[in-house]
């Protein structure tokens, strides 16, 4: 072990070394909470449990999606046919079951089935043929959505209400019957909000249980329970939201699935740290030994499948599938990336930024809405929010380097 | 007036750590050849750079004088103005425009904005004649060879009416045909009154070509003199070595054991060029335990050797390569680590590091899966490796979470180097492992060779700078062309052997 290491460093230090070191999550969590604020200040409606639970699940397929983009564009890529991928899935998932009669749950799987087989598709000629992806997910938006308007015909095809459960239904009570108004807390939603902080304690009290065994630094005592009782109360407060609601829906709960797996692979998996390395530095990436084209490949194939899942949680959320679906969803996918700090330029990115810049582009227009704000003034209001939110970033980064 | 047409007097350039140019002084007669020669590194780009107008004045101490005038040049188009034209090394043309556009970029004729194509097409047509090429003006860069292209370049330094011409290394990249026409068009061009400076590796062309030959080496003027009948290619190599020896080398007698690289034949075509052959027909060895120094002067094909046997340049390849004699076959970089052959690469920033990432991240990129399960990467494991090479190869750092942009070069290196000693290479290729370092940084890097060397590993290392590859070699193969034109034992060359053959000498 090196000497440095073994230097104690005080609280105050650590968690300065932390604030600095993480300062763009930080950043995007405090503008998170300010706009937030500023919301329930100016309405009296948007900080209730029914007004936030809209939000949550009016965020949960942009959320999802921006969870395939992060890694599309962090490897130095992007995907411009998210719409219309999400048109086209959640057409498919709509007409197996209408046309074909087929049950909900094969419906769903063969549409996953096509989701990955658009990703195949498009990351085939970006790995392999070295289109750029911006010219292969322009004529792929192009194909799909031609294929979107063949499948549907112009029609718009209606979802049986089970199946719709996944985009607006919430978890059902398992024990005792709750309503929003009786200030008792949904019993299932309950269970899982135990099981998700049971769930935490032991990963981190693993995490430093390891550290202690390699004899590596943790942090002092003090701080780690400050760490884990900041992150248990945000926890609570996310789902006492939906407890005291009508619980936890359904696509939410999907989203947590997806966005822990993908912070898992980002973070932990040797695909994630070399999706990271092709887009710092590729020419490095290949002299490492790293297979480019390979892992191209399947950066598509994730995009393509979580579009799938996008479609059907969209599709669940309207209720029906029509031609128009998903159009310019791309865009408010890849301005969520964007916002919650993945570089343009490739080489960063977090998952839970995105998550956090998809809550911050919905709450902003679900704040506005709440305030009679024209969709005039809401699209300029976001677009100058992308704007800044980026400016902020490149200014910052001049700053440190 | 003087005879001489332009004077650089006493220049002095410094960057941050290194004098690059000290006291150098250069004239160039009215309608010579003026040969520029010197090792890699030695200086010539510098002056030239200077010259040009690429480092502005005030950067640089000294005087630049043309026909008896002095010049502060702030940009390049300020010596355009005062006649001075440079053609690089790398061609400068834009490849999707045709010859006259290219030729008059940034110098159109126009008004309000307009361009006069006639009168352009009419102009190209003759400064195409000046430089011996019939092409239509309008053909486009890309459909020329690179012969006609770099007579292009000329005929467009004739556009701005130049009297100086420098050119570096025009012909590095062509064949014997097109260099012999470009010589030709040279000495046509001297003949009409426009002075040349001629920079060049190849002796042979100097000896053919020039009137004077100016040698540098370290920043310094070494020598001026007509290049008469009594000069030849060694005493030219005579005044660019005799570098001085300043530093020490750790020097260990290594017992090579048997041969772990052997490679056949090999032959690598130019990915971009496809009839020229980068690599021509190279057979070597390296051994076990010793450290194989691969010398040569830019362009001789080092880089791309080594490259193309890691299976990272070149797509026509032809020859054989055994590893511990075996028949290797290695498509890609990732064949070639799990067959025991490390690649540093030239450029650490460039193509060694990911400079987002930080140090543990990079040390570990290439044996993930030494500390990967099925549950991910074990980042503690990760923690302890990354602390044992920092600890082992001395990185200077507050933390193993530094990002690597932020390190000095000589830790980048270590980081680097640190990246292949974890993927445990039999075989490992330095390729300039201490280029642009700290004397001290140098030295713990000789070390670490060293101590390779002695647990069995075999390095093989290219590097421009001589008492280096003379310093630390078991055996020293040298490079000239694409061919191997030497395989030497330290112990029976020196310096001027060395470049004997690296300047092309039989």
């Amino acid at each position: 072990m090196s000497s440095k290491a073994k230097i104690h460093q005080s609280p105050i230090e650590v968690l300065k070394m932390s604030l600095r070191n993480n300062i763009r999550q930080y950043t995007m969590f405090i503008a998170l909470i300010s706009i937030m604020m500023i919301f329930s200040l100016l309405s009296d409606v948007f900080f209730t449990p029914r007004n936030l639970s809209t939000l949550f699940l009016q965020t949960a397929h942009i959320a999802v999606l921006a969870c395939g983009v992060v890694l599309v564009i962090v490897a130095g890529h992007i995907d411009l046919s998210i719409g219309a991928v999400v048109g086209l899935t959640g057409a498919i998932v709509a007409i197996l079951p209408a046309r074909y009669g087929m049950g909900v749950v094969p419906a769903i799987i063969i549409t996953l089935a096509v989701g990955a087989l658009i990703g195949l598709w498009q990351g085939y000629w970006v790995a392999y043929r070295d289109v750029p992806a911006f010219i292969v997910t322009l004529a792929g938006m192009m194909i799909f959505n031609g294929l979107l308007l063949g499948v549907t015909q112009g029609a718009t095809i209606a979802t049986s209400s089970s199946f719709n459960k996944l985009g607006q239904g919430y978890l059902p009570n398992l024990f005792i019957e709750s309503t929003p108004r009786d200030m008792l807390p949904h019993d299932t939603t309950v269970i899982i909000w135990i099981v998700v902080i049971i769930a935490y304690l032991w990963l981190e009290f693993k995490k430093r249980r390891e550290r202690l065994h390699y004899g590596f630094d943790v942090l002092p005592r003090s701080l780690f329970i400050l760490k884990i009782s900041l992150v248990i109360l945000l926890i609570s407060a996310i789902f006492s939201v939906m407890a005291l609601y009508l619980g936890l829906p359904y696509s939410i709960l999907i989203l947590m699935v997806i966005g822990g797996f993908y912070t898992f692979l980002t973070t932990n998996t040797t695909f994630g740290r070399h999706v990271y390395a092709i887009g710092g530095n590729k020419e490095a990436a290949m002299l490492s030994g790293i297979n480019i084209r390979k892992r191209t490949l399947w950066i598509f194939i994730s995009s393509g499948i979580l579009g799938a899942i996008g479609g059907i949680i969209y599709t669940a959320r309207v209720g029906s599938a029509a031609a128009s679906a998903g159009q310019a969803m791309e865009l408010d996918v890849i301005a969520a990336a964007i916002i919650g700090g993945t570089s343009t330029l490739g080489g960063e990115g977090t998952i839970v930024g995105a998550i956090i810049g998809a809550l911050v582009m919905s709450t902003l227009n679900n704040g506005m809405l709440l305030l009679d704000v024209g969709t005039t003034q809401r699209l300029i209001v976001r677009g100058l929010v992308l704007l800044l939110a980026v400016w902020v970033d490149i200014s910052s980064r001049k700053k440190n380097s | 007036m003087s005879e001489y047409i332009l004077e650089m007097q006493d220049i002095v350039k410094e960057f941050p750590g290194v004098r690059a140019l000290d006291e150098v002084n250069f004239k160039l007669k009215k309608g010579e050849i003026h040969a520029l020669v010197g090792e890699n590194g030695a200086g010539k780009s510098t002056l030239m750079k200077i010259l040009s107008g690429v480092y502005p004045y005030g950067s640089y101490e000294g005087k630049i004088i043309i026909n008896g005038e002095v010049q502060r040049f702030n940009t390049t188009k300020d010596s355009e103005v005062a006649g001075v034209g440079i053609i690089y090394q790398e061609l400068t043309l834009v490849k999707q425009m045709n010859i006259c556009e290219n030729i008059f970029l940034g110098n159109e004729f126009q008004k309000y904005g307009v361009i006069d194509w006639n009168h352009a097409m009419a102009k190209t047509q003759e400064l195409l004649k000046e430089v011996g090429l019939t092409t239509n003006p309008a053909t486009k860069i890309i459909n020329l060879g690179i012969g006609r292209q770099q007579l292009v370049e000329i005929a467009k330094a004739l556009s701005k009416n130049v009297n100086i011409l420098i050119l570096d290394e025009p012909t590095a990249a062509l064949n014997e045909a097109d260099s012999d026409n470009l010589l030709e068009i040279i000495k046509k061009l001297k003949d009409e009154g426009i002075s040349c400076i001629y920079i060049s590796h190849k002796l042979k062309e100097v000896k053919a070509i020039a009137d004077t030959i100016t040698i540098i080496r370290d920043g310094k003027t070494i020598e001026t003199f007509e290049n008469d009948d009594k000069i030849n290619q060694n005493r030219i190599i005579t005044g660019m070595v005799g570098r001085e020896i300043t530093q020490l080398f750790p020097r260990v007698e290594h017992t090579p054991g048997e041969v772990v690289l052997d490679v056949k034949d090999w032959t690598v075509y130019n990915p971009e060029l496809p009839d020229k052959k980068e690599i021509n027909n190279v057979s070597f060895q390296a051994r076990k335990g010793e450290i194989l120094g691969i010398a040569g002067l830019m362009g001789s094909g080092r880089t791309e050797l080594m490259m193309s046997i890691f299976g990272a340049y070149g797509i026509n390849k032809s020859g054989e390569i055994y590893i511990n004699g075996k028949k290797a076959m290695i498509k890609g970089p990732r064949d070639a680590i799990e067959k025991g052959l490390c690649y540093l690469s030239e450029d650490r920033k460039k193509t060694g590091l990911v400079l987002g990432m930080d140090i543990k991240e990079n040390i570990t990129l290439s044996s993930l899966n030494k500390i990967s399960s099925m549950m991910g990467i074990n980042q503690n494991e990760e923690i302890k490796v990354a602390n044992h090479y920092v600890d082992a190869l001395n990185i200077k750092t507050p933390s193993i979470e530094q990002k690597t942009r932020n390190l000095s070069g000589g830790n980048q290196q270590k980081v680097v180097i640190a990246k292949w000693l974890m993927a445990a290479p039999e075989i490992l290729i330095l390729d300039e492992p201490t280029r642009g370092i700290d004397v001290g940084a140098k030295y713990e890097i000789y070390n670490i060779m060293n101590q390779l060397v002695a647990q069995g590993v075999s390095i093989i290392m290219i590097s421009s700078e001589l008492p280096e590859v003379l310093g630390m070699s078991d055996r020293i193969l040298v490079m000239h062309e694409g061919k191997l034109t030497a395989d030497l034992d330290w112990k029976e060359t020196n310096q001027e052997g060395v470049m004997h053959y690296a300047t092309g000498g039989a």
